[in-house]
């Protein structure tokens, strides 16, 4: 007994330290990214915001590349290009294997900024040519305090220098794609536990049908809320439905409760589907999958 | 009945992970990628150099020593090993990371030179240079990032206990990871000289 207080002691000391010290680093959290142009200064007016976010979803639709727009008060305590490359890998501008992201960022406060540039993007938008981009058209107009115009000149000469480069063609969109499977493998096991724990708090209480229907939906909704995409959802619920059947099977009946009392007790929730039927959030902004390898250019005013 | 059950599923679970192999080998990969990345960086600035000392003596040729300086640290790297086995030889790691900061010292003091020059920094070429420079040098920072993480995990997962053991019996070591060097150099602050000797009169 002394020594399970002990070790607890201890593990909580642990915990106390560890928090501690992830406060003492206190490096900025990456920004949400809640749409192409992320303005956390209020610099831009929302018109500027919505005339730039059009310019670069219709320049996604068209070419396929992703660009965004970031901009904050300062990136202390770290310089602006370690606190770009989070960003980058956090947001996964671009799309996945053809990594044609970038990223504008000004840090206002410091008066810097930064062009991050993603891997496949490095033939049309070289480090060269985003310093160019910096110094004559974005740092000028930065200097005379038009800070709309200066980004929205930015963007353009980066959207036109991408426009000339030979990329994939934009597929259109779609929730279904081979990649959720991968997804949904790294979920596996944790939803296998939860499947058994929900299903056997619930047999207690339904019986066996209803509560594997229930477990199934709430698998299914838990999936859809992680945002796995709701065909994912489904086929997680069903496969858990199916999982929750066959383990009462097996285990003969439970603890005793499920089979003697409230047999056929449940009304089969339809309702649990509900979780996976809405499909695309419309308008919704996401990275692609892009990565990013450092490349770009900084530069202040 | 039941008791039986549990402890299949339980071993059942436990051989999805396999104990471990697989993910030392998957983290074995990682490793070796991110160190190609490492070295391929670190090329692209080797590659560099040569144009970035021929931009700089047409203006600077008097700079003589740091010009050759940075000329003999590039050959110095481009003689050193760099290949995935680098990885299983500390001795060979080191050589590689002191090469690789002798060629950033001299660049540095081929910077500090050029800062007398206010031709030379006008100078397109110049400029265009020292922007891929930059650009490289935080390409650098971001790869030895990523191969930091990538080998903190293998080294993890080689020196953890249920893992160690697969790890022992196919012979998987830890390897090597960067050390920032001359430790007790970067602990005192550096002095800022605010009166630098002369620039040397222009040749006639």
């Amino acid at each position: 007994m002394r020594v399970a207080r002990a070790s607890m002691l201890a593990a909580l000391l642990c915990l106390a330290v560890a928090a501690f010290a992830a406060i003492a680093q206190a490096q900025l959290a990456v920004p949400q990214l809640t749409g192409r142009v992320v303005d956390q200064t209020g610099t831009l007016s929302a018109d500027a915001i919505a005339r730039l976010d059009q310019k670069l979803k219709a320049f996604e639709a068209k070419k396929g590349s992703q660009i965004a727009v970031l901009i904050v008060p300062t990136t202390q305590p770290e310089a602006i290009e370690q606190f770009s490359i989070r960003v980058a890998e956090a947001w996964k501008i671009g799309r996945k294997k053809v990594d044609d992201g970038a990223i504008l960022l000004v840090a206002k406060g410091d008066r810097k900024l930064r062009i991050e540039v993603g891997y496949g993007l490095e033939g049309a938008l070289p480090d060269v040519t985003a310093k160019r981009i910096i110094d004559e058209i974005i740092t000028p107009k930065f200097k005379t305090g038009d800070f709309e115009g200066g980004i929205e000149a930015g963007v353009d000469r980066m959207v036109s220098v991408i426009d000339g480069e030979p990329l994939p063609e934009p597929e259109p969109q779609h929730e279904w794609s081979p990649e959720s499977f991968d997804q949904l493998s790294g979920w596996a096991i944790p939803l296998i536990f939860g499947t058994l724990f929900v299903n056997g708090f619930l047999q207690s209480l339904f019986g066996r049908m209803a509560a594997s229907a229930v477990t199934g939906g709430v698998i299914g909704g838990v999936a859809w809320i992680f945002g796995l995409g709701w065909m994912i959802a489904l086929f997680a619920g069903f496969a858990a439905f199916l999982f929750a059947m066959f383990v009462d099977l097996f285990s003969g009946g439970g603890s005793g409760f499920g089979s003697g009392r409230r047999r056929g007790g449940g009304v089969f929730p339809g309702g649990s589907w509900s979780g996976g039927s809405s499909g695309s959030s419309g308008g919704g902004f996401s990275g692609g999958g892009g990565s990013f390898g450092g490349g770009g250019a900084s530069g202040s005013w | 009945m039941r008791r039986l059950l549990t402890v299949l599923a339980a071993l059942a679970t436990l051989s999805l992970t396999n104990c471990g192999y697989n993910t030392i080998q998957s983290e074995d990969q990682e490793v070796k990628s991110t160190w190609s990345e490492v070295v391929n960086q670190y090329q692209r600035r080797a590659d560099l150099v040569p144009n970035l000392v021929n931009s700089v003596k047409g203006f600077a040729q008097q700079e003589k020593d740091v010009l050759l300086g940075v000329t003999n640290a590039r050959a110095k790297v481009g003689s050193v090993q760099a290949t995935p086995e680098v990885l299983n030889d500390p001795a060979a790691f080191q050589k590689f990371q002191a090469a690789q900061g002798e060629l950033s010292s001299a660049l540095s003091r081929l910077l500090v030179v050029t800062e007398n020059y206010p031709q030379l920094k006008s100078d397109a070429l110049f400029s265009n240079l020292m922007a891929q420079l930059e650009g490289t040098e935080n390409r650098i920072t971001v790869a030895r990032n990523r191969y930091i993480k990538a080998v903190q995990a293998y080294n993890v997962t080689v020196r953890s206990v249920p893992t160690n053991f697969t790890a022992m019996m196919f012979g998987y070591k830890e390897k090597p990871n960067f050390t920032v060097e001359n430790e007790k150099d970067i602990s005192t602050a550096p002095k800022v000289d605010f009166n630098p000797t002369p620039a040397p009169a222009p040749a006639k």
